[in-house]
């Protein structure tokens, strides 16, 4: 079979691959920029090769010595991750009920504007700093022990909560608002009636994957003094009782697929 | 009953969307209001509840101005007016009792509305109402399992429950078959008048208009350039009203199963059309 | 307008759930509550404390103010250190997660024992936090910046790896079986038939990661794993309230920055 051509000098027509990057010029110059990259951070970074030379037969010692993991203490371990759960519990809870008000200041459709500034101040705020830094203002002010950790937690949570509930609220068709509204009915039984059952499905949802993200965190604000397994395992560090760590750390996994598996079946049986 | 008073509405970016309209509804009559797009059909029904304030001008209800209620005020007023959607506007998620008790939300107290424990007076009427408009025996299907015909009854036993003194309809058959609307409009004309309530309904389709309506306001640019019985229309005066547009395109056609008498008075006014009128 | 006389047929009684949808709502109230309060109160918390809280955070964000101008100057090398540990620990995550991810989806895992593997190590890796794989790769390489590109590296292929995974899952099969119709080989179908259907969620999950990862790499430090949490920690400890404005000052800066291109970023490819 004869190729087929357009032109009368014979020449095939041309034909690209369509990249994700189009521009030829583009591409090489990210790639330069990439490998440019990799090779400056690599000298200015405070890298101690001996160090990490060492570290990775240091590191076969301590797997060595993780395994077998060590038993004696589950009682110890038991009270950490009992205390986890607790907090995750506590703070998911309370982190429903908080995030219904804010999450209702930051709806542009809902409020005037400076509550709406105001609301969603507060949520960009608690979301741009890592929980651990949540953990260390109220380590700070309430000392050491799980009521600085019940506190992150519900901060973290209302926030994440909050944002989704001001989007969904913002996304509402607007029509059923006015409907409601034409009625006479006040600010709160709009709420209750045109609000409410436009975003419960979600919100119901999204309360429970944020449990199973608290069960995460507990296990970390531990590390700055804020209660839960997490502080076990910083002690367990800090003290070379590397087998104990294993054990946490197998302990943190279980707990966290644990959470996980439940929280994916109760959202399922809500829908 | 009605009284619009000098309205005009000019929005921030310079349209003009009402200019100085004067209008007065002082008998329990259905008044269609026809117009090209743009006209202000749908600004004039929001400014007279106040979901869009009017820039200047007053609204009288029963010889109280809406315009100077205050929040509270405007509340109570509003549960005095019903108002019908052209996009249903129901809270898709709830039933259709609660929906249709939604209209009573201004004269109840907020747990009353949480607990759903209405007056047995509403709960009656609402059960009445839902049989008046063919919808027995609905009222416990969640509203988005319904059609666009029925979830627009439940919209106007919605506004109906209310027992307003004015009922306000922003294009109810729009998006709906013509079957579908005419019967609509149909229930519409029926408890307006059983209930001896004025109602503004906001139509696009001409023929609609003329067929159900008693009186006819025509809008363009803002302006009231019509505003009479309905069977003073004539094709002149629709091209009056619709200038450039087209005004036999509004007008939805049938399928051959249908033989209302509409049909054919909308035929013999299609046949005159606009080109003839301007010879 | 008088309302019409309603005749008495009409039910008068309505009611939204049945008495036994209404018992199980109560009942789920109920379970909620009590859980919220059991763990409350079996927690060791020191409920006296909550009596001058406010007075404890008053007087904190006084310190707080005004901000040590003069210390931004301490801050840029450390700046410049968590945006490298954030995306050195990314590019490292992906191109692990990569293969990872055909292991662990349905349609190009070998057998079930090569899924279930894929699967562990990617929800393993998940279900530690960044700042505990810190703590492991601190005690492993000693302080600094590598164990903090070490730890975010071993978080990321978790989340990486299981959204390339799914988008595997969701290729479009008749693709793969049309080019395995022609001859193809594993590889040549791997490259042209489901790379170019998944590039763009690689490329979007990468750029989403590492602006989760900048969030990350502020803390490591606290830890002893690199990044401005290292200056953050022990302003914090020395009560310098002061440089701590200045030091959250600039970490919000960088998170909104890194947000702001990743979203600018995901939306380009979408």
């Amino acid at each position: 079979m004869t190729p087929t051509t357009t032109s009368n000098t014979g020449q095939l027509p041309e034909w690209q691959r369509i990249k994700l990057i189009q521009n030829t010029k583009t591409r090489w110059f990210l790639a330069g920029v990439v490998v440019l990259y990799i090779i400056v951070t690599l000298f200015t970074l405070e890298v101690d090769w001996s160090r990490i030379a060492s570290g990775l037969t240091r590191a076969g010692k301590m797997f060595a010595g993780m395994i077998p993991p060590d038993t004696s203490r589950l009682q110890l371990m038991f009270n950490g991750i009992l205390e986890s759960v607790q907090m995750a519990l506590a703070a998911s809870v309370f982190g429903m009920i908080l995030a219904v008000p804010i999450g209702i200041c930051g709806a542009s459709n809902l409020v005037p504007k400076p509550v709406y500034i105001f609301g969603r101040s507060i949520i960009v705020l608690t979301r741009t700093f890592h929980e651990i830094i949540i953990a260390i203002f109220f380590v700070k002010i309430f000392g050491f022990g799980p009521l600085a950790g019940v506190l992150t937690l519900i901060v973290a949570g209302t926030s994440f909560i909050a944002k989704m509930v001001a989007e969904d609220i913002e996304n509402m068709p607007p029509g059923h608002l006015e409907a409601i509204r034409a009625t006479g009915a006040s600010f709160p039984k709009l709420l209750l009636y045109c609000v409410a059952p436009q975003i419960l499905p979600r919100y119901l949802g999204v309360s429970i994957y944020r449990l199973d993200a608290n069960i995460r965190h507990s296990t970390v604000v531990g590390i700055v003094g804020a209660g839960g397994i997490g502080q076990t395992l910083a002690a367990t560090f800090s003290r070379y009782d590397y087998d104990f760590s294993c054990t946490i750390l197998i302990a943190i996994v279980a707990l966290v697929f644990l959470g996980e598996i439940i929280s994916s079946w109760i959202r399922s049986y809500l829908r | 009953m009605l009284e619009l008073r000098n309205l005009s509405k000019v929005y921030p970016n310079g349209t003009k969307a009402l200019d100085d309209v004067c209008l007065t509804v002082d008998q329990p009559q259905v008044v269609a209001i026809i117009g090209p797009s743009g006209a202000g059909k749908s600004t004039i029904l929001r400014c007279i509840n106040r979901l869009v304030d009017s820039s200047s001008g007053q609204v009288l209800l029963n010889g109280e101005d809406i315009c100077s209620l205050s929040k509270s005020g405007l509340r109570k007023a509003r549960r005095r007016i019903g108002m019908i959607f052209q996009e249903y506007n129901l809270v898709e998620r709830l039933t259709v009792m609660e929906n249709v008790l939604s209209g009573r939300l201004g004269y109840v107290g907020f747990w009353t509305a949480y607990r759903r424990k209405f007056p047995a007076e509403d709960i009656r009427t609402a059960f009445e109402l839902l049989e008046r408009v063919g919808l027995a025996g609905t009222q416990n299907a969640r509203a988005d399992a319904l059609s666009g015909g029925q979830r627009q009854r439940v919209g106007i036993a919605r506004a109906v429950i209310q027992a307003p003194d004015l009922l306000l309809v922003d294009e109810p058959t729009a998006s709906l078959d013509p079957k579908t609307s005419r019967q609509i409009m149909r229930i519409l004309v029926e408890l307006s008048h059983e209930r001896n309530t004025p109602s503004l309904i906001n139509i696009h389709d001409v023929r609609l208009a003329q067929t159900f309506a008693d009186r006819i306001i025509g809008l363009c640019g803002g302006k009231v350039v019509f505003d009479g019985l309905s069977s003073q229309i004539t094709p002149e005066i629709l091209t009056r009203i619709y200038g450039e547009e087209d005004w036999s395109t509004t007008i939805k056609k049938d399928t051959p199963e249908d033989n209302d008498g509409a049909v054919q008075a909308s035929e013999e006014l299609k046949d005159q059309g606009p080109e003839q009128a301007q010879q | 307008m008088t309302r019409t006389e309603t005749s008495s047929r009409y039910p008068d009684i309505w009611k939204k759930y049945t008495p036994v949808q209404t018992l199980l709502r109560y009942v789920g109230y109920m379970i909620a509550v009590f859980i919220a309060v059991w763990a409350l109160s079996d927690l060791d918390i020191t409920w006296f404390y909550f009596l001058d809280a406010h007075v404890q955070v008053a007087d904190m964000l006084t310190r707080m103010w005004p901000p040590d101008a003069a210390f931004i100057q301490n801050l840029t090398k450390p700046l410049v250190e968590t945006i490298h540990i954030a995306t050195l620990g990314t590019a490292s995550s992906v191109v692990i997660a990569f293969p990872l991810a055909f292991l662990a989806a349905r349609n190009t895992t070998y057998n079930n024992l090569t899924w279930f593997i894929g699967r562990l190590i990617l929800v393993t890796s998940r279900s530690v936090n960044t700042v505990v794989w810190g703590l492991l790769f601190v005690a492993i390489f000693g302080p600094g910046p590598v164990a903090g590109i070490w730890a975010i590296a071993f978080r990321s292929i978790g989340f990486v790896g299981k959204l390339i995974s799914e988008a595997i899952e969701e290729i479009d099969p008749g693709v793969v079986e049309a080019m395995e119709a022609t001859g193809a080989s594993r590889l040549q179908v791997l490259m042209i038939g489901i790379l170019p259907q998944v590039m763009p969620v690689i490329v979007g999950t990468t750029v989403y990661r590492w602006d989760i990862n900048i969030r990350e790499s502020t803390v490591l430090g606290f830890v002893g794993a690199g990044g401005i949490g290292i200056l953050l920690y022990s302003s914090i400890n020395q009560f310098l309230w002061r440089e701590v404005t200045v030091t959250l000052i600039a970490i919000f800066g960088i998170v909104v920055l890194s947000e702001l291109i990743s979203a600018t970023v995901r939306k380009k490819i979408s």
